[in-house]
């Protein structure tokens, strides 16, 4: 059993999702190999070479892989991964992207966002906004699957060795092109890899009183999340949106500021190891999936919670 | 141009689900299903393609149990030109709804498919892609803004960093996300004139499509339950719990 696992990666580092996908891999257990496709890519390759666990790494560098367009990233995955028992990719929205592109091409049926793995064919993975857990096997010859990271711990990124292997297949479907990105830029930790995760919703009123969060997220080493009701408001943009459509996010600490609790908002922040509620409203679904919960007017409790942590 | 808008019938978002007592599934017994919401936005954007002179034609597409006629009625009301009803009643595989909507595809020749980026039952966020991969299109998922530009649509997408733009040559698919439009509402003098419009009925038979799964269901489960959390009367005495107790500060 070999296992080809899609690297994600961004200004030429490899992207945390990927350590935590290899740790899915490393649990079906058998060989581990790294696919790293895009362009100039040399560095993320000799990273990728150093996870712990990694047997090989494949390299594609060619202009047409340089901004993932699924058109031209597709075909090389499916091409190379005919040789695997299993393809596995983060469930990024790269990821999501890609792989059921490549699954059509495989001719198989996807497994997206497993949480666990059970054994070499079989794995849960959440339906219904996580309000239920499918156990699905696959019989597939080339199992496909996309990896939800908060369901593993990452590997650790330093300590393998290795080989770094050129890949010569060059596709260019020659169907799409990247016209441009506008990426949110932040000092703050990533979403998804922050160990304190600071959200806001609807009761934040607007977007300029986000700064009240920004500011305690700065005092507690934070990344800023919020609500679909917020960022739909308007207040905040989307690659802040944590909930069953946005980001899933699962930190030591999660609070939740004026965030009524929606079936969808939960099922992207349940998994958090504690999780703090602060709304007005004390009937706010939120408090019953909250380990800790106040009551209390949030412009005042949140500068008070600044000052005392 | 014609436009292809593929939609599920699901579970209402505002229903919470419970697992059934054999772990064979969620009880659907009874329960109040609707057009999916990511659907229902790629509805609207056809329809609003359609107001601006880009799109000539709508056609509507779900592939289900013959009650999904409901949905395909509502997607007809909201401004859609005619329907075609995969009929199955099994639950069908990702794959096997793009191998039937490729197959509507071939016979339909648009020149745009929109589709919601994932249904709510399953959330596989699968289909699109599929769809795209077998037709030989190019795909723009997650759209938050489609504009057709001649024979291309450039579609601005949402992505984890914030927003990509790419220019995909037609035909094409293109996945919705949640900020792309705002769906209207179906007027009752619109309901009554979607009873008339046209709506074919087609089985995979029909369709020369083998809808055989690699993937098998064994159980479902309820997720485990979080244990009922404290109220704390004070932001001291929160922060008090949060460094002695939870020591996550």
């Amino acid at each position: 059993m070999t296992i080809l696992v899609i690297a994600e990666h961004e200004n030429g580092a490899v992207a945390p999702a990927t350590l935590n996908t290899v740790a899915a891999a490393a649990k079906i257990g058998g060989d581990i190999h790294v696919l790293v496709s895009g362009q100039n890519v040399g560095g993320v390759a000799e990273a990728a070479a150093k996870i712990a666990g990694v047997a090989k790494v494949l390299v594609a560098d060619n202009a047409a892989y340089a901004h993932q367009l699924p058109e031209n990233v597709a075909p090389l995955v499916a091409e190379l991964g005919k040789g695997y028992s299993h393809v596995l990719a983060p469930a990024t929205s790269n990821g999501k992207n890609i792989l059921p592109r490549v699954a059509a091409l495989l001719d198989v049926d996807q497994i997206s966002e497993i949480i666990s793995v059970e054994s070499a064919d079989t794995f849960k993975r959440p339906i219904y906004a996580g309000n239920a857990i499918a156990t699905v096997q696959s019989n597939a010859a080339v199992k496909v699957i996309t990896v939800r990271s908060t369901g593993f711990d990452a590997v650790a990124a330093e300590g393998g060795s290795a080989a770094v292997e050129a890949v010569a297949a060059a596709h260019d479907a020659g169907k799409s092109a990247f016209v441009g990105e506008e990426l949110a830029k932040s000092d703050r930790p990533e979403l998804t890899a922050a160990k304190i995760v600071v959200s806001g919703g609807r009761g934040m009123q607007n977007g300029d009183n986000f700064k009240h969060l920004y500011a305690l997220a700065d005092k507690l080493g934070a990344a800023v999340g919020a609500s679909r009701a917020a960022v739909d408001a308007g207040f905040v943009p989307n690659d802040m949106q944590v909930g069953q459509t946005g980001k899933i996010v699962a930190p030591q600490l999660y609070i939740a500021v004026g965030i009524s609790g929606a079936i969808q908002h939960l099922a992207g922040m349940k998994d958090s190891k504690v999780i703090v509620a602060i709304n007005k409203d004390e009937e706010a679904p939120i408090f019953q999936v909250a380990d800790y919960g106040l009551v209390a007017d949030l412009f005042e409790a949140i500068p008070e919670l600044e000052k005392l942590v | 141009m014609k436009v292809l808008v593929a939609v599920k019938r699901v579970v209402d978002y505002n229903v919470k689900v419970r697992v059934k007592a054999d772990n064979s599934g969620v009880d659907l017994a009874n329960v109040k299903m609707s057009m999916n919401p990511f659907c229902e936005i790629a509805v609207e954007e056809a329809v609003r393609l359609k107001e601006k002179g880009v799109a000539s034609e709508i056609v509507v597409v779900t592939v289900g149990p013959a009650t999904a006629q409901e949905q395909l009625r509502t997607a007809l009301a909201l401004g859609a030109d005619r329907a075609v009803l995969v009929e199955s009643a099994e639950e069908l595989t990702s794959l096997a709804v793009a191998k039937l909507l490729k197959a509507v595809v071939d016979k339909e020749q648009p020149q745009l498919v929109i589709l919601g980026k994932q249904a709510i039952d399953s959330d596989n966020n699968q289909t699109g892609q599929m769809l795209a991969a077998l037709s030989g299109f190019a795909q723009g998922t997650f759209a938050s803004k489609v504009e057709v530009a001649g024979d291309k649509v450039n579609v601005t997408r949402e992505i984890d960093g914030g927003l990509q733009t790419v220019a995909l040559n037609l035909p094409a698919i293109v996945t919705t996300d949640l900020r792309l439009n705002e769906p209207r509402y179906a007027s009752l003098p619109n309901i009554m004139k979607a009873k008339k419009k046209p709506l074919e009925t087609v089985t995979p038979d029909a369709l020369g499509v083998s809808t055989a799964s690699t993937n098998k269901t064994l159980k479902v489960e309820a997720p485990a339950a979080r244990s009922a959390g404290i109220k704390v009367k004070s932001v001291a005495e929160l922060v008090e719990k949060l460094k002695n107790e939870a020591k996550v500060i």
